[in-house]
């Protein structure tokens, strides 16, 4: 199917008219949130409209990247990892941006539109915790209060993170229904802008969520795409012919992946999490292993029961274990433009190592899932010495070293 | 109480009862499958039996986005305790059986998505089920739930909120005249920004809110969200038409022994009935 077909579906793949005028990008997306958020959601999308077109806010947006984010992050050539795999392989370092993470590029936008929108309370539901940690910076940087809603499972498991939230001023609020991980934090964002929508800007983390969520996120998250773009033309004089991304939510696969949306020759994979396996059910694959469905105000692939339950999710890196996915990426897969594939908990673990060892770079385990994708292609001798690829290294490892730790059986006590 | 309105419009005919009798409409809400799915059956064929106007029958989902903790905590326990959707309809059909009283499911769009628009509406006519509250599903998404609720006489029941410019009432009312083919549903006004949950005081705002919904709305006025006690159903008479009782009466229930469940709910029933007659 899908998986299968190589390239030219762009014929159908509209990438610059989605989302429409409903939100939606083909059948996905749209709006499907309480009626108390609605009218929130029309002036969001009216004051991110005019945002787009004030270049004050553009050229502040610029100014931020700049200075703060530390933006234009580098596309780095990887030798030894290419001559692993067998072809020209460039790292994009969002590890290198502020925070640690591609996260900042988003919080930064949306922060600087809540700023202009005159809200004084931020919140953000996040899993890893990076995108707590972007956005508890941005609120600190802007003097706002902020509030992070956390699973306590990941809490657990990103002890680090959820003190760098504190440190910056956030009120990390733990949350214990459900599977206690990202998914449940989102619902409890989402209760606590529908209570407190009048002074509450939610900025969402990943590119998902009711429209125009998705296409904001896209928005100030296309900023690594556009990067690439041009550094890899000054660095081969051509146009990559892969792009591999990691996909959660998938907010660094649709940065990277919307400004080569329209060149039929780029390929792109976005790879998600295979947690035990995708057969064991245990696993956090929405678009490898999902159906269509409704959660967290948008349509899109969702992985759910035969009653159309949300299932509980797994995978290593709590920044992957989330059952939905952004809209544009169910519309990516449904047009062929962008395929995806899954990377087990074990492959990411020893793709992890690999580029530690192979390039000194500690990847945040998210990201590892994308490298393990190269190295299984490579492995599998699917690449040539004269292909270009770019891997978006979404993240860096230093959250995940505990984990890493503990799945490697190494004690750091 | 004319029988020819009541079989084709129940949920109408509820209301237009409850008016002719001078008192607010109570529509108590159970949660499928909770405490346990005996007990959901036997308190909602209860309250039907001691005159609840039309009752609410919630289906449970994993991700309740609307709802405040007692709600969650209910989905939750119902879904651990293998209710789902489709039992949920099984359900309404047993307890449509046993009572005359018009029942309401309110549940997620996902699961309803995922049954099928029209074999969901389909089986849920057949159980008996009168309406259909969707909280995540918004006007500007309800055209296929719309048509396939319309196709098999069941009322969507549509939402407004505090948050809701006149504007967007006024496009809620066009929306919800235009789905009910017999003019026989309700309007659900939620009593403040924010999930559901029992609380001490209606908000103040309240007579404003409602009144910005009747300057635009004719059907009847429900108010839900936050009511608690027969001094709320007094203050609701003033204003509306209709009351939703939930996380208050979960709590009343959650705090009986298992053999006193049905008789505290209808007991709870009986004290908000006490409070629900007009001047």
């Amino acid at each position: 199917m899908s998986q299968q077909t190589d390239a030219p579906a762009s014929a159908t793949y509209q990438h610059a008219i989605y989302p429409d005028a409903r939100g939606r990008f083909g059948e996905f997306g749209g709006r499907f949130v309480p009626e108390s958020l609605m009218s929130a959601l029309d002036e969001l999308e009216r004051e991110f409209n005019r945002a787009l077109k004030d270049d004050a806010f553009l050229t502040e947006l610029r100014l931020q990247e700049r200075t703060y984010s530390g933006r234009p992050t580098p596309l780095y050539f990887a030798p030894r990892l290419s001559q692993r795999v067998g072809a020209r392989v460039y790292l994009k370092r969002e590890d290198l941006a502020h925070t640690g993470a591609h996260k900042i590029n988003n919080a930064l936008g949306q922060g600087l539109l809540a700023q202009r929108m005159g809200k004084r309370r931020v919140i953000a539901e996040t899993g890893a915790g990076q995108h707590g940690v972007a956005t508890a910076t941005i609120a600190a940087k802007l003097g706002m209060q902020c509030v992070v809603y956390m699973g306590e499972e990941d809490i657990r498991r990103q002890s680090l993170n959820v003190f760098r939230m504190k440190l910056l001023g956030a009120e990390v609020r733990p949350v214990s229904s459900g599977s206690r991980t990202l998914k449940d934090a989102t619902n409890e964002a989402m209760r606590d802008w529908v209570t407190n929508v009048a002074n509450t800007f939610y900025i969402i983390g990943s590119a998902v969520g009711p429209h125009p969520y998705p296409q904001m996120v896209r928005a100030f998250q296309s900023v690594i795409g556009q990067e690439a773009r041009a550094q890899i033309q000054e660095a081969e004089g051509r146009l990559p012919d892969l792009i591999i991304a990691c996909v959660g939510g998938g907010s660094n696969a649709i940065g990277i992946f919307y400004p080569f949306a329209g060149d039929a020759s780029v390929r792109l994979v976005g790879v998600e999490a295979g947690g035990d396996g995708v057969t064991t059910g245990r696993h956090s694959a929405t678009l490898v292993a999902g159906r269509p469905g409704v959660l967290h105000g948008a349509m899109s692939y969702l992985l759910q029961d035969d009653d159309g339950q949300v299932i509980e999710t797994h995978s290593i890196s709590a920044g992957l274990d989330y059952p939905g996915v952004g809209p544009e990426h169910s519309y990516l897969k449904a047009t062929g433009r962008a395929t995806y594939a899954s990377a087990d908990d074990a492959a990411a673990l020893r793709a992890f190592q690999t580029l530690c060892a192979d390039e000194g770079i500690i990847p945040a385990l998210e990201s590892s899932h994308a490298v393990a994708h190269l190295l299984a292609l490579g492995e599998r001798g699917d690449l040539r010495d004269d292909q270009v690829v770019i891997v978006n290294l979404s993240g860096r490892g230093d959250k995940d070293i505990n984990t890493v730790a503990d799945a490697l059986g190494v004690s750091l006590t | 109480m004319a029988e020819t309105t009541t079989s084709s419009a129940p949920i109408a005919a509820a209301f237009a009862r409850a008016r002719a009798e001078r008192r607010v409409a109570l529509i108590p809400y159970v949660m499928a499958g909770y405490p346990d799915e005996a007990s959901s059956e036997a308190i909602a064929v209860a309250l039907g039996q001691a005159g609840a106007d039309v009752i609410e029958l919630g289906v449970p989902f994993t991700d309740p986005l609307a709802d405040g903790a007692t709600i969650q905590h209910a989905s939750q326990r119902a879904l651990e305790q293998g209710m789902s959707a489709r039992r949920a309809l099984a359900l309404a059909g047993r307890i449509h059986a046993q009572i005359a009283t018009p029942l309401v499911l309110m549940g997620y769009y996902n699961p309803i998505l995922n049954i099928g628009l029209e074999r969901f509406c389909a089986d849920a006519a057949s159980a008996g089920v009168a309406g259909l509250i969707v909280p995540d599903l918004p006007p500007e998404e309800s055209e296929p739930l719309r048509s396939a609720a319309a196709t098999h006489n069941i009322e969507l029941i549509f939402l407004v909120t505090p948050t809701s410019p006149d504007t967007r009432i006024a496009q809620v009312a066009q929306v919800a005249q235009a789905a009910s083919k017999t003019g026989g549903g309700f309007i659900y006004c939620v009593s403040l920004s924010g999930v559901t949950g029992a609380r001490d005081q209606l908000p103040d705002t309240l007579p404003a809110f409602i009144a910005r919904v009747r300057a635009q709305i004719s059907l009847p006025l429900a108010i839900g969200f936050s009511v608690s006690k027969p001094a709320h159903i007094a203050q609701i008479g003033q204003i509306a038409d209709g009351a939703v009782v939930a996380s208050a009466l979960i709590n009343a229930v959650d705090a009986a022994t298992p053999a006193e469940r049905v008789a505290t709910a209808v007991s709870f029933l009986r004290g908000l009935q006490s409070s629900a007659g007009l001047e």
